[in-house]
């Protein structure tokens, strides 16, 4: 009878945090204020050393990859399709475990993350988890 | 853990790896979770030590001889997938083969706890295998995937 219990527990616990993962995954924040180094827009700086291309005169998407990532492919479609579509955007992927003081110094925690970066290459939105493509259009029109 | 990846009897250009249906994992997931229930349930008696030693087993098969040895992979490529459409895209094996060393992971201390005479280690770390196996099966949520750069970033860097 116990054993049932925990059976029990366990499915609903893993239904709720199912859920829970459902509806935040992917969902684009605004980036922490409160960072070092943070300016009246927020959020850290990024210069095209740090992240390997030239910034895009616009914005810049970022996103981290590994290789156990089963969402990485499609935000990578994503991404592509949006930089292709809006002039000024430039979109490029990082391989996460060969950048690891980047993804601490960010505190990175999952892959993807996509961080968009304004035309200075502030660190203005940030996603995690496979963000919906309308969500990647709607936060490059905020950054303005 | 590259030699790992590219390892696999995929004929195909390096880099390239195995790519499979992504249905297959779901299934096994869904089959994991029933056996861990049982297991989790029959605990402390023979049918429970059986359950765990069997499905240490399957991930053992599916982390390291590849998810093509897998016995619910098998099951599914031979009775589920000839049934089914087309899948309308495939995916890297490599997350759902990580996901089975995860799975390896937990079962292997739960059967050593079995061994050990420990039923109370034996079933934390079958529940947990079971919560990331219903996880698998109903959400499509990896665990190891999601924790693997926690993990990384953890490790001490070089």
């Amino acid at each position: 009878m116990t054993g049932v219990l925990v059976v029990l527990a366990v499915l609903i616990l893993a239904t709720v945090f199912g859920l829970w993962f459902r509806a935040n995954n992917g969902r684009m924040r605004t980036a922490d204020v409160h960072t070092a180094g943070a300016d009246e827009h927020g959020g850290e700086i990024l210069d095209a050393q740090a992240i390997g291309v030239v910034l895009g005169s616009r914005a810049t998407l970022v996103q981290f990859s590994s290789a156990f990532c089963q969402p990485c492919r499609a935000t990578r479609q994503i991404l592509d399709q949006v930089s292709g579509m809006i002039d000024g955007v430039v979109h490029v992927d990082i391989d996460a475990e060969a950048n690891l003081d980047l993804v601490r110094a960010l505190d990175i925690r999952r892959t993807p993350t996509v961080v968009i970066l304004d035309d200075a290459g502030r660190i203005r939105k940030r996603a995690s988890g496979l963000p919906r493509k309308a969500d990647v259009i709607a936060a490059l029109g905020e950054l303005e | 853990m590259d030699s790992y990846l590219f390892s696999m009897t995929d004929s195909a250009v390096l880099c390239t790896r195995a790519r499979i249906d992504p249905r297959g994992p779901r299934f096994g997931g869904a089959i994991s979770t029933v056996v861990l229930a049982i297991a989790l349930i029959a605990i402390g008696t023979p049918l429970g030590a059986a359950l765990i030693a069997w499905q240490t087993l399957v991930f053992g098969l599916g982390a390291f001889a590849g998810l093509r040895a897998q016995p619910y992979g098998i099951l599914f490529r031979t009775f589920i997938s000839p049934r089914l459409p087309a899948p309308a895209e495939l995916e890297d094996s490599a997350p759902p083969r990580f996901a089975q060393l995860v799975g390896f992971a937990f079962l292997a201390v739960a059967l050593l706890s079995v061994l050990l005479g420990s039923v109370l280690i034996s079933a934390i770390a079958v529940a947990f295998a079971l919560g990331a196996a219903f996880l698998n099966a109903a959400f499509n949520f990896c665990l190891g995937c999601e924790v693997f750069l926690l993990v990384k970033r953890l490790a001490r860097s070089s």
